[in-house]
């Protein structure tokens, strides 16, 4: 399994995504610098957290624009595996591969802290290794999580599936007191309709060893690393 | 040449921010129905251009770049 | 040309600089000439107190700055210690007070964005960031929009760069209204062999700028913070730089690369007194002389004149001294990371800071005039009148509580002691995956990827003991400061200090101010850990009025096996709970007679350095055997509190059965030092008290699964469930900020 972390000026969890596959999960990583439209050949590409360029506009909206997002998008079409982290999240919103916006947190504050979240599925690429309605516990960090979008696209999600995340409580069940920042109907991760590209909020690269007080963030990873070698 | 474009939230789309300010002015005694924050630019080009070809690409700028059409719609407020 | 042309030097000009008619005829004694204005005002900041340190530099030479894991003491960006496998710990603390109160946000990001600069100058990658904030009481409305725009800053800063904020402390009090501390301090990590210095030297090498644009920020800031404030502070809004996390982030990793290659000699960031300082500190310890041309500099205003770009300090910027011949290398470099990189200048003989214009030159200083050779003050200083009587005045005859439970709520819940949940999840206090104890435990710990240790840092102060006696006050901090590293499990190596102050022109202040670094030098003697550098702030005081003397210790500690490291926090139930050390009737300046509305009065808590020295040793033995569960420093708040949330992390309950022959509540919320309450298993407690002999131990009791129950000589005084004093702890911040 060769992986690719995108790198923006502004990441800042490009090295933490790197250690963990590389050095934690021992798997062949590359990075991708932004002004870069090669590839290489990697099979799953993550867009990590961070500031990509600043930021000041809108999370990730500069972000669309640069060479190793065109290439991100046909790797996309191509129904190879991309995995936005954080502002990697949000810049697959911004570049349209992944449905919805982020707007600022409800409470108006950076939160950083673990939170639960609840597996919907564990037929998918990105969560074949949970357990069927798995709680996983994996650190949130962010200003703008708070998932926007139309009743009817909501509806749209909910009905094809592509809901894979919500904030829970630690026995799974999705109330408004797990919910974080106000997203909308707790939503923490989608997919794209395809079911190959996935974005998620919370950084399971702080959840995969245990001297950092989870390893949850690996159920994600290993359902990537299964998933090729099968 | 100056182009002035004003970004807003759409109509419907949550606006936390806003309804803080607004709160804290009502707190404040300031007898405030309603408050929505939005994003202003003030965009420089060349005086030798063409009016209509600058609004064209400043249309495209808060098309593209300044504005996400999900939740937001922009103005182009003046240029001159 | 407008600036050239002569301007008169009236005494009110020169003392519109700061500068006294005695300091202004020393400078020209040493030009041999009267200064032009770009010269008065590159005089003007160098010799300010906050460039010079010209009231604290003689008490300074008192601290012990040397030990065998320094690698670099005071007087560069940082200091820099030995932690073993090759890697060396850089770290320093500053203050951002003036700023953080006139524009707390933009203040406070400035602040942290400065310091960061001074780590990454060194050559290290800074790996997490620290912050000590005084405020003043959250009654009032203005001091919250104060903490709130110093921790959004705070945040928004460090957020954004991706250093993670894992730590400080936060207090109240009157004091602080007006003028609110901002300490930060950040740690950073470099190959032991690879530090870099602010040097400037080799005739021909080039001087190169890198960063932001110069526009008019802050000129005149470094004034500023070395005048007190007055009402009229309002006015100097302009003069607040604004920070640019993101365009630091760049300069960040495109210095680190750049000092890769080998061709950078010395580089210096451009913080306060911006180019003027880096210029000539850079030549002054290089011994070398420093040309530069003023329109080669970036500027992002038009019209800016000599005077202007010399003291402007946009943030976000560096200088670098690039070998000969292998500046386009290094420009190229700083390309690729869309900087504006230009050089401005280059190393040249003499050792004077000369700087053209346009080819003319228009300043020629020697650079030892504005660094080593800045005047040097031995102010005049006097015990305070009051303090005799402050100190021998304490009445303890207060009623005794009726309801102990009802009491522990409250002080659970006082913005002292509550939890500052609601401030450190603003920060990201995980990126870069390093950290192993998150915030809210006794001190932060980060791993050192790459190796089975980590490093233990802890920011500690109370100026309530400082303002009663400050050299105990001074000697607590730095106990204190070394207790909380030692209780995650590391062992004490180096110091840093922020010290702030009031004027110290005041020869009352500067009484504190000695008996301060007297304190703090005795104390650093007895744990080995070297002062290796830190800040001086003088002239906190609004309209006469100084803040208590507040000095900031920060400790930075090493574990050898991150397996060892503890929490504070009890693990199980059927733990058994010990305390080291011994309770005395020490109310003095606690937060039980603040709550009570009790005056600050009374002796402060004393402290014997050497049993608290073997107190620590004690404990860190004891941790290594793996004996030790859990230990928690008792500070604030005294025994009860420290009980208290030892619960917390784990909802334990805990069954207490204490005998003192103390008033109850006062052996309660006594705050003596020295002690640690530690948490064992039941099966090691026998080795844990073959272990523990030679200290003070007392048993206390013993975690169970519920409800939080503490008798005192046989009389059950506390009987609550753990979860409604979590909940006044844990909620009480956010309910001052959300309601």
């Amino acid at each position: 399994m060769k992986f690719g972390v995108v790198v923006f000026p502004g990441s800042n969890c490009d090295h933490d995504t790197y250690h963990v596959l590389k050095s934690v999960l021992g798997q062949e990583t590359v990075f991708l610098w932004h002004q870069d439209s090669d590839l290489q050949d990697v099979d799953t590409v993550i867009i990590p957290g961070g500031f990509s360029y600043g930021d000041y506009l809108r999370s990730g909206a500069i972000a669309k624009f640069s060479p190793v997002l065109e290439s991100v998008r046909r790797h996309a079409q191509e129904g190879k595996l991309v995995v936005g982290i954080c502002n990697g999240f949000q810049i697959l919103q911004e570049a349209g591969l992944l449905p919805g916006v982020m707007l600022r947190n409800a409470g108006l504050k950076f939160v950083c802290r673990h939170i639960y979240l609840l597996t919907e599925s564990n037929q998918t690429f990105f969560t074949a290794a949970c357990q069927k309605g798995q709680v996983l516990k994996i650190p949130i960090a962010h200003n703008d999580g708070n998932f926007f979008i139309s009743p009817e696209e909501l509806a749209e999600l909910e009905e094809n599936r592509q809901i894979l995340f919500r904030y829970s409580d630690a026995q799974g069940n999705v109330t408004p007191a797990a919910n974080p920042n106000g997203s909308l109907n707790n939503i923490a991760g989608v997919t794209n309709r395809s079911g190959n590209v996935l974005g998620l909020m919370p950084h399971p690269e702080r959840a995969s060893e245990s001297l950092l007080g989870s390893q949850d963030g690996r159920f994600i990873f290993q359902s990537l690393i299964n998933g090729v070698q099968h | 040449m100056k182009a002035k474009v004003i970004v807003r939230l759409k109509d419907g789309v949550l606006d936390p921010q806003g309804q803080t300010i607004q709160r804290s002015l009502n707190k404040m005694g300031h007898e405030v129905t309603g408050l929505r924050q939005g994003k202003y630019f003030e965009i420089e080009f060349d005086d030798l251009q063409d009016e209509s070809a600058v609004r064209k690409q400043v249309e495209e700028i808060a098309q593209d770049v300044l504005c996400n059409p999900i939740i937001e719609t922009f103005e182009i407020e003046d240029i001159s | 040309m407008e600036y050239s042309t002569k301007v008169e030097m009236t005494l009110d000009l020169i003392e519109s600089h700061g500068l006294t008619p005695q300091e202004y005829q020393q400078i020209k004694k040493r030009l041999g000439r009267e200064p032009n204005l770009t010269e008065l005002g590159i005089f003007s900041v160098m010799w300010s107190e906050h460039c010079s340190y010209k009231s604290s530099r003689s008490h300074l030479k008192k601290l012990p700055t040397e030990g065998p894991s320094v690698i670099q003491g005071p007087g560069e960006n940082a200091g820099v210690i030995d932690i073993g496998d090759g890697s060396a710990a850089v770290f320093k603390i500053e203050s951002h007070n003036h700023p953080s109160f006139i524009e707390p946000y933009e203040g406070a990001a400035t602040g942290v964005g400065g310091i960061i600069r001074d780590i990454f100058t060194m050559g290290a990658r800074p790996i997490a960031l620290l912050n000590s904030l005084h405020f003043g009481p959250l009654e009032e409305a203005s001091n919250q929009l104060i903490l709130e725009g110093v921790v959004a800053g705070i945040a928004g800063y460090g957020n954004c760069i991706g250093i993670p904020t894992v730590g400080g402390e936060i207090h109240f009090q009157e004091a602080y209204s007006h003028n609110p501390l901002v300490n930060v301090f950040c740690l950073g990590i470099a190959p032991a062999d690879e530090i870099f210095l602010a040097r400037a030297s080799g005739n021909g090498n080039s001087l190169i700028y890198v960063g932001a644009k110069t526009g008019r920020d802050g000129i005149h800031g470094v004034t500023m913070a070395s005048e007190e404030f007055r009402e009229d502070s309002e006015s100097k809004r302009p003069n607040v730089q604004v920070g640019d996390p993101f365009l630091e982030k760049l300069l960040l990793e495109a210095c680190l690369e750049a000092m890769q290659t080998g061709a950078v000699v010395g580089i210096q960031d451009m913080g306060g007194a911006g180019l003027t300082c880096s210029t000539c500190e850079m030549g002054s310890r290089g011994e070398a002389g420093v040309a530069i041309e003023l329109a080669r500099v970036p500027q992002r205003e038009e019209k800016m004149s000599p005077y202007e770009i010399m003291l402007s300090e946009s943030q976000e910027r560096m200088l670098l001294v690039v070998e000969k011949g292998r500046q386009e290398e290094v420009l190229q470099l700083f390309r690729k990371w869309d900087l504006d990189a230009v050089v401005i200048g280059e190393v040249c003989e003499g050792r004077n800071l000369t700087v053209y214009e346009d080819g003319h030159k228009i300043a020629e200083i020697p650079n030892s005039a504005l660094d080593d050779e800045a005047p040097v003050y031995n102010r005049p200083a006097r015990k305070p009148h009051y303090l005799d009587q402050l100190q021998g005045w304490q009445d303890l005859d207060f009623p005794e509580p009726s309801d102990y439970n009802a009491l522990l709520l409250e002080m659970a819940g006082t913005p002292q002691l509550c939890s500052r949940r609601w401030v450190y999840q603003q920060y990201d206090h995980m990126v870069r995956t390093n950290t192993a104890i998150l915030p809210g435990s006794d001190g932060a710990v980060l791993r050192l990827k790459g190796s089975a240790g980590g490093l233990a840092v802890s920011l500690d102060g109370n100026s309530r003991f400082s303002y009663l006696d400050p050299r105990m006050g001074a000697m607590l901090a730095v106990a204190e400061s070394c207790r909380n590293v030692v209780c995650c499990g590391a062992r004490p190596l180096g110091a840093t200090n922020c010290l702030n102050f009031g004027s110290p022109e005041n020869p009352e202040v500067m009484w504190q101010f000695i008996q301060t670094v007297e304190g703090i030098a005795r104390a650093c003697e007895v744990f080995s850990t070297p002062v290796t550098g830190g800040n001086v702030s003088f002239y906190n005081e609004t309209n006469g009025t100084a803040i208590l003397p507040t000095p900031v210790l920060g400790i930075v500690g090493k574990i050898d096996d991150l397996q060892k490291r503890r929490e504070s926090y009890f693990k199980n139930p059927g733990d058994q709970v010990y305390l080291l050390g011994e309770t005395r009737e020490e109310l003095g300046g606690s937060v039980y007679l603040e709550h009570l509305g009790l005056p600050l009065c009374g002796p402060c808590p004393a402290i014997d350095l050497a049993q608290e020295k073997a107190l620590q040793e004690g404990l860190l033995a004891l941790i290594d055997q793996g004996l030790i569960e859990s230990a928690h420093d008792v500070s604030e708040g005294g025994l009860v509190l420290a009980l208290a949330e030892c619960c917390f992390a784990r909802k334990c309950g805990l069954q207490i059965e204490a005998s003192t022959a103390l008033r109850p509540d006062h052996y309660l919320y006594s705050e003596t030092p020295s002690r640690i309450v530690v948490s064992v298993k039941k099966e090691g407690e026998a080795k844990f008290l073959e272990g523990v002999s030679g200290l003070s131990v007392s048993k206390l009791g013993e975690v169970v699964d519920q409800g939080f129950q503490i008798s005192v000589n046989e009389q059950t005084l506390i009987s609550i469930p753990i979860e409604s004093i979590f909940q006044v702890w844990n909620n009480s911040l956010e309910e001052v900020f959300e309601r």
